[in-house]
């Protein structure tokens, strides 16, 4: 590559851990605030019930 | 909503002349951001080569820089006291323009805080090697420049109202936003230290100090009024 | 009728059941465009004249740069809509933002950086556009500071919707000032990937890769916003039934 693989490798895979990265996070944030909407709504539930 | 009894002009008035009393009552405090200011840049000789041509070279990126962190210090005076003892939230409900009597207590802050920078700049300037010649040049820039600061540093401490120890946050929100005036600020001292003409940045400063001016009002209000919820 | 849609867009319930159908549709069509312009970038595009196979990163540089400006706007604008007509989703909306720009605004630093080297010979050069990136990464800092510093998820939401549309009014001018003041200064040579100069064979790649980051960030953002809605709403009848779906 004319000695500039050095930089175009670490650039494409930066940007793909970036990329991972982001889908990883936007999808675990999801998770957590389902996760956290379900206990609230069985919190609800209880003392409704109770 | 209280239907106002005095016109707007008179209120705020009223307001200018208590902030300033008050103010002078504790003079120390608003002299604190000025001191600061000449403290910071004299460091620079220190930390130089102090022969005068050397320091020449720097003078304009020490007199703005110093300039800047003087003026975040300052706006700690701004709304502080105000709000703790309810003085704003009353502002808020007294039926005036909320936005034009924060611009006004911005005003006097800039009396006490910013306008004691314009009249030691062009000597601190001198005293860093710069010419006799450059010092109305930068006069002018720091006129401007302290207007803009002390405009953009209001809707800061505005948003920040609310919070404790916020110094390092609200420099993180300021200085980005300040960026342009440091950039042509500076460019205009350095040309008046070289003796060149200074319209073309002081120009530019003025046109942003014109953009903060239209936008501080709206900004000022929104984020007082959600700072003291 | 252009408002019944618009209201009805704000509406929680139905913007979190319309973001899950969405994403996969702006997902996919991601992938692909990307792949397509990684093919075409990395394969097909013959090495540039001066750069040699430097000039490839631009491939991922442009991209994360665009994103990062897009991004900011995108943040000022729901935030403003959340601000001004009192929309949750708007402030959702904003708040996922944050995050995605603020990472490629440093994935754009690190690839310019990566991008100037061989040719600057120093990893950093002040050159006007990886300034005015680092500007905007503070622009970004700063409001998820602001944002954490308020405990109260509503003010928070309002306070840095002042913010970013105060920052928002000052990108440009910060961008034109770093401009202006790089070129009083002998720049040293600035990254140019001006359109009218490129061959349709680097340019095609390169729209590509945009127009597939462009869609990637739309299918994060839904992602994300539907749960920054689920965190700003307390209503528990439609949470249960769109839980059950999802």
């Amino acid at each position: 590559m004319g000695g500039y693989a050095v930089y175009v490798w670490p650039s494409y895979g930066l940007t793909a851990a970036v990329v991972g990265l982001n889908i990883f996070w936007a999808r675990r944030s999801l998770r957590g605030a389902q996760r956290d909407a379900r206990r609230r709504l069985a919190a609800l539930k209880l003392a409704a019930a109770s | 909503m209280n239907e106002p009894r005095v016109g707007f002009i008179a209120a705020a008035a009223c307001l200018m002349a208590r902030d300033l009393r008050l103010a002078l009552r504790r003079a120390g405090d608003s002299l604190l951001p000025v001191g600061f200011f000449i403290v910071v840049t004299t460091l620079y000789p220190l930390a130089l080569d102090p022969s005068l041509s050397a320091l020449r070279d720097i003078a304009p990126a020490a007199l703005w820089v110093g300039a800047l962190l003087s003026s975040l210090l300052a706006l700690d005076l701004l709304f502080r006291d105000d709000a703790q003892d309810g003085a704003l939230e009353q502002l808020a409900l007294c039926g005036q323009s909320f936005a034009g009597l924060l611009l006004a207590k911005t005003a006097v802050h800039w009396l006490l805080t910013g306008l004691p920078l314009v009249l030691v700049g062009p000597l601190i300037a001198i005293a860093l090697g710069a010419p006799y010649a450059a010092m109305a040049g930068i006069l002018a820039a720091l006129l401007l420049g302290t207007v803009a600061l002390s405009l953009i540093g209001a809707v800061g401490a505005g948003l920040t109202l609310s919070l404790r120890r916020n110094g390092p946050l609200l420099a993180l929100l300021v200085l980005p936003l300040a960026a342009p005036v440091l950039i042509f600020g500076a460019r205009a001292t350095a040309l008046a230290v070289q003796g060149e003409p200074i319209a073309a940045p002081l120009y530019l400063l003025a046109a942003i100090a014109v953009l903060f001016a239209t936008l501080s009002p709206w900004a000022l209000a929104a984020a007082v009024r959600i700072g003291l919820e | 009728m252009a408002w019944v849609w618009f209201h009805r867009f704000g509406s929680p319930p139905h913007f979190y059941r319309l973001a899950r159908r969405l994403t996969p549709w702006f997902g996919w069509p991601a992938l692909i465009l990307c792949l397509a312009g990684l093919i075409g970038g990395l394969g097909l595009a013959p090495r540039d004249y001066q750069q040699g196979e430097g000039f490839r990163i631009i491939y991922v540089h442009a991209p994360a740069a665009w994103l990062s400006l897009m991004v900011y706007v995108v943040m000022a604008t729901s935030a403003a809509v959340g601000l001004i007509w009192r929309i949750n989703v708007g402030h959702a909306v904003a708040a996922s933002c944050a995050p995605i720009g603020a990472s490629f605004t440093v994935l754009a630093l690190a690839t310019g950086m990566l991008y100037g080297r061989p040719m600057w010979g120093t990893y950093w050069e002040w050159d006007p556009r990886l300034t005015s990136e680092l500007l905007l990464l503070f622009l970004y800092l700063g409001y998820m500071a602001l944002r954490s510093a308020i405990d109260d998820v509503a003010r928070a939401d309002r306070a840095s919707a002042v913010l970013a549309i105060v920052g928002v009014v000052d990108v440009p001018i910060i961008h034109y000032s770093v401009i202006w003041w790089n070129s009083l200064h002998q720049a040293p040579t600035v990254m140019k990937f001006g359109r009218p100069s490129m061959p349709a064979s680097m340019l095609v790649p390169l729209l590509l890769m945009l127009a597939g980051f462009t869609f990637y960030f739309a299918a994060l953002l839904l992602t994300r916003a539907r749960g920054e809605i689920l965190r700003r709403e307390r209503n528990a009848h439609w949470i249960a039934a769109a839980l059950e779906e999802s």
